[in-house]
């Protein structure tokens, strides 16, 4: 098991080389100068193409690519994550520190709701097949996994915020602060984020479900004169869960991924927020510090996921 | 003294090809501390018969249309299916064996988990007690180091030490009666003859009944003294043991035991396997079932709706036919 860690946490190394190497490629092929950024507009054209090249210079940009990457790795490594180019001289560690927070308050909250109500919504749908029940549940998971994100925001907003106004319409409040107005601010975001989530896994619960109260051993349950409650709980949920977690890992990165839609339409200053910020403005230090930190918390999902299978079935072996 | 008496059990199955009349008429009773085997090809209906007992027929498609099934001075059948009388008696006072043990037990639950459920729902006992009547019950299948495999999983014992395992959660609660639905069949021979010994031996000394679900007409001829032979949903023959297999009288018992190899017997015996294959049971002919494939019929057999039984010496037949003239 441990050896396994170790093994899986090597690999993760390459995997970050990888994608943070390809993202600080990509970046450089968008368009845009983030000299513009960087010097005002006004004093570009002021500028002699000499003066340009100069401030080029003293950042680097001129330099080879994997040069380029070289030394921001080495940098990152010392604990230099490099400073911003559009907030002059904001320190980008600093700047991802104030806004992940944000999200992963955001996001544990998707994550948790869409996990709990999705896979219940899966549950009732297998065990009462064919029934109502079924089909009200089903039908909600259809749904919600092909509900497009903004365009819900944008009619929450509408409806809950606007016409009813039991909401806020925008913004976040840390939850320290004011509990319950951050947590009012939160639901329509949240509603959002998890959406598409708990659709995925009610629907997959449900199959998985199906799948597994026809098995042998379910049978042999009910012979030894279980309650119906028990039987699902203990005997049949367990084992329909194993495919359910996997796809719950890979919400981790859709969840990220919404995050750049949810908190541009409801104003909440996260990571989501602040990569499309970094993106239009260029500033290539935030992007990849950003990418790296949320390429990080993916591949450890990722292993912790798998690590969870272990629990779930007694049959797997980490070797 | 009568332990369990089915009616006429009926268990049909509304499929979408047509009704299946899995059981149809089937009647059968057990005594107290007696072993009975059931004996039919697959897909004659015993497992159904058995499953329709404790009413664990899955509904739809499954449906049980008529018939009774007394024990203890009860009519099982006027229970809600997964009411709490049904459930006080499944596993409490009668408990069932499956035929795959590879999959009859939960993967992910441990062993000891398995048989404390048993043990705390239907005796009440505590953590401490269920541990300890675990290991016991274990050891008494057989399971060497019992202490220590309690909290293995299923997959870490093989086929035959986890039909071990079902043995001992099936006797966990001491049932009056235990179905062991074609316990053998997954196993290999010398361990089919180590279970079945240990079956005999564990339902002698609590004196619980045993039903013997096979399609191995070998496997009962050791173990049980009565017999019942079903074919399509019905029994055909029923008597003791020794008449059986010594005055078959029904054409079907005659061909199972003509493709069953005996050693009390002149070496040049052939095995003879039954002609054709067993009827779909998907709108059956009003005659009798087995017609097609009997080499004793006559002309009776196709104007006729299918006999229902009657004694003929000790046993119980379902055939218009005098086997004993046409035969041997």
């Amino acid at each position: 098991m441990v050896t396994y860690i170790i093994r899986r946490l090597i690999q993760a190394v390459f995997i970050l080389l990888i994608l943070t190497f390809i993202v600080f490629g990509a970046v450089r092929l968008l368009p845009g100068d983030p000299l513009l950024m960087f010097l005002n507009a006004t004093d570009i054209e002021a500028l002699s193409p000499e003066a340009l090249d100069q401030a080029r210079h003293e950042l680097g940009l001129d330099r080879n690519l994997v040069v380029q990457y070289g030394i921001w790795l080495g940098d990152i490594l010392q604990g230099d994550w490099g400073k911003s180019l559009h907030f002059k001289n904001a320190n980008v560690l600093q700047m991802i520190g104030q806004r992940m927070p944000v999200t992963i308050h955001l996001g544990v909250l998707a994550f948790f709701f869409s996990s709990v109500i999705g896979i219940t919504l899966g549950v009732i749908a297998a065990v009462r097949r064919g029934r109502w029940a079924d089909t009200v549940a089903t039908l909600l998971a259809n749904t919600a996994i092909t509900i497009p994100i903004f365009w819900l925001g944008i009619i929450m907003m509408l409806v809950f915020s606007v016409e009813l106004e039991w909401l806020p319409v925008a913004g976040y409040t840390p939850i320290n602060e004011d509990f319950w107005l951050s947590t009012r601010k939160l639901i329509m975001p949240v509603i959002c984020l998890m959406i598409g989530s708990l659709g995925a896994v009610a629907r997959l619960t449900r199959t998985s479900m199906l799948e597994v109260i026809r098995q042998d051993y379910i049978r042999t349950a009910w012979s030894k004169g279980l309650r119906e409650r028990a039987i699902v709980i203990k005997h049949a949920l367990k084992n329909s869960l194993i495919p359910v977690i996997t796809v719950m890992g890979l919400q981790v990165r859709f969840i990220f991924g919404g995050a750049v839609l949810v908190e541009k339409v409801f104003a909440i200053p996260g990571m989501g927020r602040l990569m499309v910020e970094a993106v239009d403005g260029s500033d290539y230090p935030v992007i990849q510090g950003a990418v790296l930190v949320i390429g990080i918390i993916v591949v450890l999902t990722n292993l912790i996921v798998d690590i969870s299978y272990g629990w779930f079935d007694p049959r797997v072996r980490y070797e | 003294m009568t332990l369990l008496t089915v009616e006429n059990l009926k268990t049909y199955f509304h499929t979408d090809f047509g009704l299946v009349k899995a059981v149809d008429g089937v009647s059968y009773e057990i005594n107290e501390g007696e072993i009975v085997g059931i004996v039919g090809e697959s897909g004659c209906g015993k497992s159904v018969t058995q499953l329709s007992t404790l009413q664990l027929i899955t509904s739809p498609p499954g449906m049980i249309e008529d018939g009774k099934v007394i024990f203890d001075g009860r009519n099982l059948l006027d229970y809600p299916a997964n009411g709490p009388e049904m459930r006080s008696i499944r596993g409490g006072k009668i408990a069932m064996i499956f035929q795959e043990p590879m999959t009859s037990l939960n993967p992910t639950l441990s062993v000891f988990q398995q048989i404390s459920e048993m043990l705390s729902l239907h005796l009440q006992m505590d953590k401490e007690t269920q541990r300890k009547r675990a290991i016991e019950l274990l050891t008494q299948v057989g399971i060497p180091d019992a202490k220590r495999r309690i909290d293995d999983y299923p997959h870490q014992f093989s086929g035959g030490m986890r039909q071990r395992v079902m043995i001992a959660m099936a006797l966990s609660c001491n049932p009056k009666l235990l179905i062991a639905d074609e316990p053998t069949t997954a196993v290999d021979v010398t361990t089919q003859a180590q279970l079945l010994l240990l079956m005999q031996n564990l339902v002698r000394q609590y004196h619980t009944s045993l039903i013997i679900v096979t399609h191995n007409l070998g496997v009962v001829a050791r173990y049980a003294q009565r017999i019942y032979v079903m074919y399509a949903g019905r029994i055909v023959e029923s008597g003791s043991c020794d008449d059986i297999f010594n005055q078959p009288k029904h054409p079907y018992t005659i061909g199972l035991l003509k493709c069953v190899p005996r050693l009390d017997e002149e070496e040049d015996r052939r095995l003879v396997p039954i002609e054709g294959l067993p009827p779909n049971l998907i709108n059956m002919p009003p005659t009798c079932a087995f017609l097609p494939r009997c080499p004793y019929k006559i002309d009776r057999c196709r104007e006729e709706p299918w006999p229902a039984l009657k004694p003929v010496g000790n046993q119980q037949v379902a055939c218009y036919v005098d086997t004993k003239l046409t035969v041997q």
